[in-house]
């Protein structure tokens, strides 16, 4: 008898919390997103009606947000990934005894706040920054090209904020890739790029998931890199949802929104778990 | 020439790792340099040497009050979080219930939902129970997003325990307790403060979820946001960088005594 | 607590303990004495249940039938930590986060005992470890942490101390130093040992008594001279050293002695060393109790005739052939190198012949394989 309820007790106060403040308030936004504005009351007041219909109004007015926030997210995603894989290869297999040192420095930035180096970037790529004006006076780029309030700014900030993200599960895999495992395929007959393709990437793999989990996730939601370091051009689905709640006082919409938006990650994540082959995450 | 190009073919991967580090740490020597600049109107570009900001990190009006603020949510977000999800990974790692599967989906879908999704959903619920936001709220909300990287980070440590500890210690007459607090608790520990130190930095530096519920009240996140469209003070540098100074002497104080411990 | 701890004292003994599994029984109905002061082994291959049968003892498994008992006192349910029973676990399980000096005394302390330093020096001595006390774990080697298990265990005195696979991590030289040494500790410090182990060898150099083990159950119990020279059944005649075992049938007898037809051939067989039910029987004989020679060399005890050398294996103390009998069986045969008579070599016909009182009998219905397949598990932990 006590051996069965240790676990109960010891999972209440936890569980009791998420349901509280995050499974209820999830069962709340859902109620939230099909009411309709009370006819002649003030700006966010609302009426349970069932409307159904906001998720298609939700969606069709919002849909090149929508779909930015999946391309932004994707770009950022293998960005990451493809600059995170190798600092992550050189930390394991070459780190030697600078590699407690080095995980370190990759999770160090974090803290000076992330808002902050966010807008060091836009201040060293933007107009008054002294990359612009070598690139324009090289003739790298035209008088008129600028590097902030871009698709390109938002993606490259996304990448660069999630990169911890997705080295430190990366490295935690790799790390523990045996490096005789890796010898044996060169004994086989296996070049370097085979022994990578065959042996070392499938070993990762875990580590490979949740990195990109880690840093899809924030990223289709994020709306900080978009607002600093985009244009009006480039927001995002976090930015209707922001501006819908704050500005404009729309809880129905921004309530259809943030649902649509998890669901649609929330199939995303589970395609890909499947595709890749790794269930056990937690 | 040819063992020149070996060189750099051998240790391309290093050159790789240095080239990755300079760009991580780009803004944070950007964020630095920018600490002492004698910025009494905008901090955009540079105006001159000063050491003014650091002698005078609370010149900014609300920078520090705002400064608070985090510290103090990051101490009560790290501490109900660590303690509630360490409660959870014990249970997850040590028993064999029903319901476990559940409980691991429960777990993982907070960290599998957009910040933004949090923030709303928590706000909503707090209008309609008519609490206003502000500090509490925002712990709550904190709390919320701490806890599954908690639960993950402590039963890693778990399951990586040999079982046949407890049971030695069992077998040398340690009863349930006994074995939990001489034995399990001191062997879970290291996974338990690493958890923490996530919780705290995770909490320090957030802004989407606490933009959502704090109402009036300022983070410094919130503030550095805010501020950046007429220009962030330089004492938010000031603080920003401390804070990385800071952080990155705790970690290398803590392993320069885990290693002498260690050798002694 | 320490009432218990303290008390009990006396033979363990086991009755009809069995412990399933859904439907698998590792352990079956399994019945067992093991007399106070004395060094028992249970000997058997991976998976046969006797570390089942330890974790029962140390009170970390509770068994799904039966009980056990120390001295007068039923020890079936009660928790590992209010046994008189300590345990020297497989790869040690020192605490990494304590001294070696506060692994030891551990137990002392658990126990309320205030003063341990005495106790803690006296187990580090008996170890001749003294110098380690403040080292942690990690910085011992393999030999080092399992005497200090070791020392850990012992310092409660306790009224028995369970091993389980203890020197499995040594190299083989460091293995039979501590063979050698934990029998010396054991006559020292009088405690019972029970000793768990795959290796037969390992069993028969420490042990005074073994139950070797097969399929959650016990084969035949007995001194290692016993089970070497009488084993019951075709499993402990395989996995205690290596044994011929030829199909024949009783044909007669002659006074002590049953007549053995082994495929047309006559040997005799002591009948107390006979396992056998009934006339169909299989004669079993050590290979080093088997003498080789030429047809021309006169022989005596049993003999038979008609074999060809298959194979020679040089291998210094002795020579070992393969020896294939007229009904197809290659019988295994080790020479001493002490006659200075030259080696066989392959294709020579040979006779074969030993002495009368080394043969002994078991029931024809038996699986001779039972105990020689090595499984390539074999080294892996149990459980």
């Amino acid at each position: 008898m006590k051996k069965i309820s240790t676990p109960y007790l010891l999972l209440l106060p936890g569980m009791g919390f998420l349901f509280t403040f995050f499974l209820l308030p999830l069962f709340n936004l859902a109620q939230t997103s099909t009411q309709t504005p009370i006819s002649g009351g003030d700006t966010g007041q609302n009426e349970q009606t069932w409307r159904f219909g906001n998720y298609v109004d939700a969606f069709v007015a919002n849909k090149e947000q929508f779909s930015r926030s999946f391309i932004y997210a994707t770009i950022a995603t293998i960005l990451a990934l493809a600059i995170a894989y190798p600092l992550a290869y050189a930390i394991a297999f070459k780190g030697g005894k600078l590699k407690n040192f080095m995980l370190v420095l990759v999770v160090a930035p974090f803290f000076t706040s992330f808002l902050l180096r966010t807008i060091a970037w836009k201040q060293i790529l933007g107009e008054e920054g002294f990359v612009v004006p070598t690139l324009r006076s090289l003739g790298i780029i035209s008088q008129s090209t600028t590097l902030t309030s871009s698709a390109f700014a938002v993606v490259a900030g996304m990448t660069y904020n999630f990169l911890p993200f997705m080295t430190l599960p990366l490295y935690a895999s790799i790390d523990r890739i045996d490096p005789r495992t890796l010898e044996a395929s060169g004994d086989l007959y296996a070049n370097g790029f085979t022994t990578f393709r065959k042996v070392t990437l499938p070993l990762s793999m875990p580590g490979v998931v949740a990195g990109t989990l880690l840093t899809f996730i924030p990223a289709a939601g994020d709306y900080v890199n978009a607002s600093i370091l985009g244009s009006p051009q480039t927001k995002m689905l976090g930015n209707v949802i922001e501006s819908r709640y704050f500005k404009i006082v729309d809880y129905p919409t921004a309530a259809a929104l943030s649902f649509t938006l998890m669901a649609a990650i929330l199939i995303l994540v589970t395609i890909y778990v499947r595709k890749a082959g790794t269930e056990e995450l937690v | 020439m040819r063992t020149v190009s070996r060189w750099f073919q051998r240790n391309l991967i290093r050159i790789y790792a240095v080239v990755a580090f300079t760009y991580l740490f780009i803004p944070v020597a950007y964020t630095f340099a920018f600490s002492f600049n004698d910025s009494r109107k905008s901090n955009l570009v540079w105006q001159g040497f000063t050491f003014a900001n650091w002698q005078n990190p609370c010149g900014a009006p609300e920078v520090c009050s705002a400064l608070g603020n985090s510290i103090k949510i990051g101490f009560l977000a790290t501490l109900f979080s660590t303690i509630l999800g360490t409660m959870i990974a014990f249970a997850l790692g040590r028993y064999n219930f029903k319901g476990r599967s559940t409980t691991n989906l429960l777990i993982f879908l907070p960290m599998a939902t957009p910040e933004i999704v949090l923030g709303a959903s928590l706000l909503s619920l707090f209008l309609v129970f008519k609490i206003n936001p502000g500090f509490w709220p925002t712990v709550i909300a904190h709390v919320l997003f701490c806890i599954s990287f908690v639960v993950v980070t402590v039963k890693a440590r778990i399951a990586s325990l040999d079982p046949r500890l407890e049971q030695a210690a069992m077998d040398l007459y340690a009863n349930e307790r006994e074995t939990f607090r001489r034995v399990t608790l001191p062997l879970v520990a290291p996974g338990i403060a690493a958890a923490a130190l996530l919780a705290f930095s995770l909490s320090f530096d957030d802004f989407i979820i606490t933009n959502f519920n704090s109402g009036t009240m300022t983070t410094f996140p919130k503030f550095v946001y805010t501020s950046a469209a007429r220009g962030i003070p330089a004492q938010a540098n000031v603080i920003g960088s401390s804070m990385f100074f800071l952080a990155l002497a705790i970690v290398i104080i803590g392993q320069f005594v885990g290693r002498k411990r260690k050798v002694s | 607590m320490s009432d218990l701890a303290n008390g009990a004292r006396g033979d363990l003994k086991l009755s009809h303990i069995t412990k399933s599994y859904g439907d698998f029984n590792a352990v079956n109905d399994l019945s067992l004495t093991i007399p106070e002061g004395s060094f028992f082994a249970l000997l058997g291959p991976s998976g046969c249940g006797k570390t089942t049968t330890l974790r029962m003892i140390a009170g970390l498994e509770e068994p799904t039938q039966g009980s056990i008992s120390l001295g007068s006192t039923d020890i079936t349910h009660t928790k590992p930590y209010q046994r008189p029973i300590n345990t020297v676990f497989q790869n040690y399980a020192l605490f990494p986060h304590l001294t070696i000096f506060e692994n030891i005394a551990f137990g002392l302390r658990r126990r309320g005992i205030k003063d341990v330093d005495d106790a803690v020096n006296k187990a580090l001595n008996l170890v001749e470890l003294p110098h380690l006390a403040q080292r942690k774990p990690t910085q011992l080697s393999g030999g080092q942490q399992q005497r200090i298990a070791l020392a850990r265990a012992i310092v409660n005195r306790p009224a028995l101390l369970l091993l389980d696979e203890p020197l499995g991590a040594l190299d083989l030289k460091l293995r039979r130093q501590m063979q050698i040494e934990l029998k010396w500790i054991q006559k020292e410090v009088g405690i019972t040992f029970v000793h768990v182990t795959h290796d037969q060898e390992e069993a028969m150099t420490m042990a005074d008594t073994i139950a070797v083990m097969n399929e959650g159950e016990i084969e035949q119990m007995g001194s290692p001279a016993d089970l070497y020279d009488n084993p019951g059944t075709a499993f402990v005649a395989n996995f205690l050293g290596q044994s011929n075992l030829i199909k024949g049938t009783v044909s007669g007898n002659d006074g002590a002695n049953q007549i053995i037809d082994l495929f047309g051939q006559k040997i005799s067989l002591q009948k107390n060393r006979s396992h056998a039910v009934d006339n169909s029987i299989y004669a079993g004989i050590r290979p080093e109790k088997f003498r080789i020679s030429r047809l021309e060399t006169a022989t005596s005890g049993n003999v038979l005739t008609g074999g060809k050398v298959e194979d020679v294996s040089y291998i210094g103390v002795s020579t070992q052939y393969q020896v294939l009998m007229p009904w197809g069986q290659e019988l295994m045969v080790f020479e001493q190198n002490d006659d200075g008579v030259a080696p066989f070599s392959v294709g020579e016909p040979v006779n074969i012949s030993w002495e009368p009182i080394f043969t002994f009998g078991l029931r024809g219905d038996e699986d001779v394989e039972a105990g020689t397949e090595v499984s390539p598990d074999e080294d892996l932990d149990e459980e």
